[in-house]
């Protein structure tokens, strides 16, 4: 078990024959998971990485039976990438493409929640089940395999927790990077969801940042709803506010979205909050020696 | 991306939006030549720079008949405008709008942003007008009114009709608000605005309303289909460093420390700068050279972080993943020897091959480069070396 993905995903890759697309396909690949072919619009037909390449995801999930599709086009097509695989009846959909417009974005994911499909990211770096699949962009020598269910907004210091994890002796079920855009497909409130029926996970790990409100909606489910011991870091504390989003958007959100106030909120939650980036792993190790 | 008023009252009354009548002036003759143009007895004089709260620092000016222009302009150009949005350093006056005067009745806020949480954008009015609505959402948040409009239906009457009611408008002035707000809105979405924002937005005499203050911000990400906004934008408005940094793929943000952090990853940056923090020390910057590090893009980096005089060691804090970390410290050291970086660097390296990284940096043996193997220690030893400690 695990969550969302195991070594029986069957994944194409959109954006396949580009040179990002080839280069982590072929990585993937590396790591073992079932690449079973890819989407390059005008090179339906021919070899790529020794797999089919299709013309559009409809052919690729028809040929091949893919239920995953991981996502590298250019930012442009990137809301049309994610709406062609939901489309063509994918399941779950990795999105790694950076910089996709926000308004794109908003009918992209309207039409992903009408089709019942979960979308991770965009502007992640996707999601892994340790020693079985990799569907992004990580580094997978890090995830040794464990139990311990990573969530995270960030990309490296995803790989700086997973690493400090093992370093204390745990491992990593499964991870998934959720991307730190304004509007992303999934958040944390559902993989904790499935983190806290999985019978392979037996504690969590999530990695929040400034800005927005994800983390306080997290803290609010976790009161009410989660039984695993739950490790939070939030980055960001000493970041200078104001510099990215304005003010007028956190207004709306009905908090300001500052580390503290997360970190608050989390602690209230009775989250474990490490206050040092160096003390995720530690942090956990303690939690879960202290429960035995 | 940000713009100035005056250009967004251009924009604006492209979609129809009524705004003031006014032209800009990037000198004191062109000002007296704008007034003379728009015509009439006076006129307000508006300092045009990316950031709100011009008025109460001097940045709004009324002027009785064109001497008073004249003067007024040759004051205001060249002036360091320091607002509550600025910083204490301020922003230098370049531009000037000058405007034909309104008749006031009274001043409302009107708004559109996207809201993360519906994923949805929303548009927000208030009566409490021509004050920060930050402050409004604080103390009165009930007089702030918002309806989200869903993608699925777009904009509708009934959205409208929230509005105005909320606002306790007459059936009359109702007819040019929703006017507005109709126009403001297909503004918003045509040119993937992530922000607009009308304050005040005046109610004249004769029961229209007109938009006497815009500010916009438009979505990075959405510039590619919109060359007539990028045009539009003024560099003299941004940090050179920060833009310097953007020209290599660098996302960099001077802060006043002296701790200079090279990182990889937006995440790790920021948490490098709180254990900085932590361990008692002050970060000069936030930089990120992205997930995929190169040597180029280390020594640019550290050029860029050292033009700050204050800072007094730079701590690389790289996490390889797919980038080889032994790749990075011979990246290092090449940037090192290439720019003549004479302060202390400390280096934590991990990830993909990070012993052989040590090693090279160990065999390197360069007295100012200092590898650390996690993250606290190369904190505790970056704030030692900052202090002057060894």
């Amino acid at each position: 078990m695990s969550i969302l993905v195991n070594k029986n995903s069957k994944v194409i890759v959109q954006g396949f024959t580009g040179k990002e697309g080839t280069f982590h396909a072929e990585q993937c690949i590396a790591y073992g998971t079932n690449i079973v072919g890819g989407v390059t619009p005008g090179k339906g037909g021919i070899t790529h990485l020794e797999r089919p390449v299709f013309n559009t995801v409809t052919d690729a999930v028809a040929a091949t039976g893919a239920d995953v599709s991981l996502i590298f086009v250019p930012p442009v097509f990137g809301a049309d990438a994610i709406m062609e695989a939901a489309e063509a009846g994918i399941k779950i959909i990795v999105c790694i493409t950076e910089g996709i417009p926000v308004k794109d974005m908003i009918y992209a994911k309207k039409y992903v929640d009408l089709s019942g499909v979960t979308l991770i990211g965009p502007n992640c770096p996707g999601i892994i089940t340790a020693e079985e699949t990799k569907i992004g962009i990580m580094p997978g020598f890090v995830f040794k395999k464990g139990k311990v269910g990573l969530i995270s907004k960030s990309g490296t210091l995803t790989y700086e927790a997973a690493n400090q994890i093992v370093k204390n002796g745990m491992g990593i079920s499964t991870a998934i990077g959720i991307g730190g855009d304004p509007i992303i497909g999934t958040g944390y409130i559902k993989l904790l969801q499935l983190f806290e029926a999985d019978a392979d996970t037996e504690a969590i790990t999530i990695i929040g940042e400034i800005g927005g409100d994800l983390e306080m909606q997290a803290a609010e489910y976790i009161k009410g709803n989660i039984r695993k011991p739950v490790v939070a870091f939030i980055a960001g504390q000493t970041a200078p506010p104001g510099k990215r989003m304005g003010h007028a958007g956190a207004i709306i959100a009905g908090s300001k979205g500052t580390a503290q106030e997360k970190i608050n909120a989390l602690l209230a939650a009775g989250v474990t909050v490490a206050k040092s980036p160096a003390a995720i792993g530690i942090t956990m190790a303690k939690l879960l020696k202290s429960q035995i | 991306m940000n713009i100035h008023e005056y250009q967004a009252k251009k924009l604006l009354h492209s979609y129809g939006v009524t705004v003031t009548e006014g032209i800009a002036a990037f000198s004191t003759q062109e000002a007296v030549t704008a007034a003379k143009a728009l015509g009439g007895e006076n006129w307000v004089i508006k300092a045009q720079v990316h950031a709100g709260g011009r008025g109460k620092a001097g940045g709004v000016k009324f002027a009785a008949n064109l001497e008073e222009v004249k003067n007024i302009s040759q004051k205001m150009l060249g002036m360091t405008l320091v607002t509550h949005q600025t910083g204490a350093q301020g922003k230098l006056v370049r531009r000037l709008y000058v405007q034909i005067p309104i008749d006031i009745e009274k001043e409302y806020y009107l708004g559109i942003v996207l809201d993360r949480k519906s994923e949805m954008p929303v548009i927000m009015a208030s009566t409490e007008g021509g004050m920060e609505i930050e402050q409004v959402a604080e103390t009165a948040p009930e007089k702030i009114i918002k309806v989200g409009i869903d993608p699925v239906i777009g904009l509708r009457s009934f959205h409208l009709q929230k509005l105005s009611f909320g606002l306790g408008l007459t059936k009359i002035q109702s007819k040019s608000f929703q006017e507005i707000v109709a126009r403001l809105f297909n503004a918003y979405l045509q040119s993937d605005a992530s922000l607009i924002e009308i304050n005040p937005l005046v109610l004249q005499s004769d029961d229209t309303f007109i938009a006497l203050d815009a500010k916009i911000n438009f979505d990075d990400n959405a510039l590619f289909r919109h060359p007539d906004i990028l045009e539009m934008r003024d560099i003299d408005e941004e940090d050179p460093g920060e833009l310097e940094a953007a020209n290599y793929g660098l996302s960099y943000i001077k802060l006043s420390g002296d701790v200079g952090c090279m990182v990889n990853g937006a995440g790790l940056a920021m948490s490098t700068m709180d254990i900085i923090k932590q361990t008692g020390g002050e970060p000069a910057n936030f930089l990120d050279v992205g997930g995929a590090a190169s040597a180029d893009t280390v020594a640019r980096g550290f050029e860029i972080i050292l033009r700050d005089p204050n800072v007094k060691v730079i701590f690389v804090n790289i996490f390889g993943g797919i980038v080889r970390c032994d790749r990075i410290a011979n990246g290092i050291l090449e940037a090192a020897e290439r720019i003549h970086v004479k302060v202390p660097v400390i280096v934590r390296l991990d990830g993909t091959n990070a012993a052989a990284a040590a090693e090279i940096l160990r065999n390197a043996n360069i007295s100012s480069i200092h590898s650390a193997h996690d993250l606290e220690k190369g904190a505790r030893l970056a704030v030692a070396a900052a202090k002057g400690e060894k």
